[in-house]
């Protein structure tokens, strides 16, 4: 009990000093997390658009395939991107594994099919309701789609959160096709995954206290985005 | 709109009709309607496909049977020169003002003239506080009216209104009904769909009468009230119960 007590206080004071090494960690992180979240939702939005408006053969196939990706494991993930992009693989010329680069590959694929299938169930549940007054105005397709995203707005960005507190908290993937190279691709998870088998108790409990904190902000933020939507949307 | 609108009159149907769930519901539809005179109403007993009437004639559903025709324009061309207030409106997640705003974008009105007209349909039709309101936190009575002013906003040659003042009690009814007056006035061919013999009695030009999905009787409102020549027409009129006499499909019912 006492070394728990001792490596929480290590790690309270590790996070007040603002430790540049911690610091390095936690930019990197957010780096990469935030920019495959964005490349996800500008990619993922319009194909979950597209699924939720459009009638075509193998629709029902495409949501049932988006859906199980949703719960792809992070560490396979990883596994075929470093193979994609290992020296002998099809993209190895382009050099890119073990570099920030290749962890967000990996967090797009993670995060996509999460963006995708929320983002058709939430405009699917809109089209259905918006779609004879849309129609009635004839709309086009594309004013039509723009119109879902825009009044869906509140709901989707609580499933780009989703996707967001995915990748941030994932380590398979970023382990694999990163290599947790210091001061290059070592970010909070694979950090916390090293020390805490160094015994460097303190550092992965100072990491993983900021992982908590930032889930717990997203998840405040998520509440509250909705808390706006409903008064936009009372049912 | 300085847009040359086409001449979508008259509307003539010629042998349409419409299956759901395997009945046939709209059963050889054969009527010309036309500009004049400026309100056309459909009566029936529920069930009788008014609302799927409406549709088919907006091109909202499309024939399976016969042809809908928009004085030689197809329902798909002709309908953006129209509009439709549903039943149950539906509220876009905005303001009620956006809710206007995006008619009005739809149509191609440029931004700097948007307000103006918004707020000229939010006065006529009673709204004007509740500008900033959300749509969807209006009441019943007050989602109808704004439903009524967005689609006035798209400035339809032909209007189509299902059962507009159903729900709605008689201050707020009144008020619809004599926007309604005003816009036919204004030369905007009314379509309209009630249940309410005493409304259709007050605003009715020519009345169609359905019944099972067929037209039985197709007239001017004068005679049609006065001596009904369809039978059924008479009973409806009379208030008699139509569903269980001279069944024309066996299963019987409505749907």
């Amino acid at each position: 009990m006492d070394a728990f007590i001792d490596a929480f206080t290590a790690a309270f004071h590790l996070i007040a000093s603002g430790d540049e090494d911690l610091a390095a960690i936690i930019v990197l992180s957010l780096k990469v997390t935030v920019t495959a979240v964005f490349i996800a939702a500008l990619v993922g939005m319009p194909i979950g658009g597209l699924i939720a408006l459009s009638d075509f053969r193998g629709r029902r196939f495409l949501i049932v395939l988006f859906n199980a990706l949703m719960g792809l494991p992070p560490v396979v993930v990883g596994l075929i991107v470093y193979l994609l992009l290992s020296r002998s693989g099809p993209f190895g010329v382009l050099n890119l594994l073990f570099t920030p680069t290749a962890m967000i590959i990996a967090q797009v694929i993670l995060v996509l099919p999460i963006v995708v299938a929320l983002t058709r169930q939430i405009l699917e549940a809109l089209w259905g309701e918006y779609r004879e007054t849309l129609e009635s105005f004839s709309a086009s397709p594309l004013q039509c789609l723009a119109v879902l995203l825009w009044d869906g707005r509140f709901l989707l960005v609580t499933g780009v959160l989703a996707g967001f507190g995915r990748a941030i908290a994932e380590v398979g993937a970023v382990m694999i096709v990163g290599g947790n190279i210091d001061q290059m691709t070592r970010v909070m998870t694979t950090a916390i995954a090293l020390e805490a088998s160094k015994g460097d108790l303190a550092l992965a409990l100072g990491l993983g206290l900021i992982l908590l904190s930032i889930s717990l902000i997203l998840n405040l933020l998520a509440q509250s985005l909705r808390a706006v939507g409903e008064r936009w949307s009372p049912v | 709109m300085s847009l040359s609108v086409p001449d979508i009159l008259p509307l003539t149907l010629r042998g349409a009709g419409l299956s759901r769930g395997g009945k046939r519901v709209l059963k050889d539809l054969d009527c010309t309607i036309g500009p004049a005179p400026s309100k056309t109403f459909l009566i029936g007993p529920n069930g009788a496909g008014k609302s799927l009437f409406l549709k088919l004639c907006h091109g909202l559903v499309p024939a399976e049977n016969g042809s809908v025709d928009w004085g030689g324009h197809s329902p798909e061309s002709a309908k953006p020169y129209q509009a439709m207030v549903f039943q149950r409106p539906v509220m876009l997640r905005r303001s009620a003002a956006a809710n206007i705003d995006f008619a009005l974008s739809l149509r191609g009105v440029p931004h700097r003239d948007r307000p103006d007209r918004r707020n000229a349909l939010l006065r006529r039709t009673g709204l004007g506080r509740l500008a900033n309101v959300s749509a969807r936190a209006l009441s019943f009575g007050e989602q109808q009216r704004l439903a009524l002013a967005r689609a006035l906003a798209t400035e339809p040659r032909v209007l189509f209104l299902d059962e507009p003042t159903a729900s709605l009690d008689p201050a707020a009814a009144y008020l619809v009904e004599s926007i309604i007056n005003e816009v036919a006035v204004a030369g905007t061919k009314i379509i309209m769909s009630s249940h309410d013999l005493v409304q259709t009695r007050r605003m009715a030009d020519e009345v169609i009468f359905l019944h099972r999905g067929r037209i039985k009787e197709f007239r001017a409102a004068g005679p049609f009230f006065e001596e009904p020549e369809n039978d059924l027409a008479r009973d409806f009129l009379e208030g008699k119960l139509l569903w269980w006499r001279r069944s024309d499909c066996p299963d019987g019912g409505g749907s």
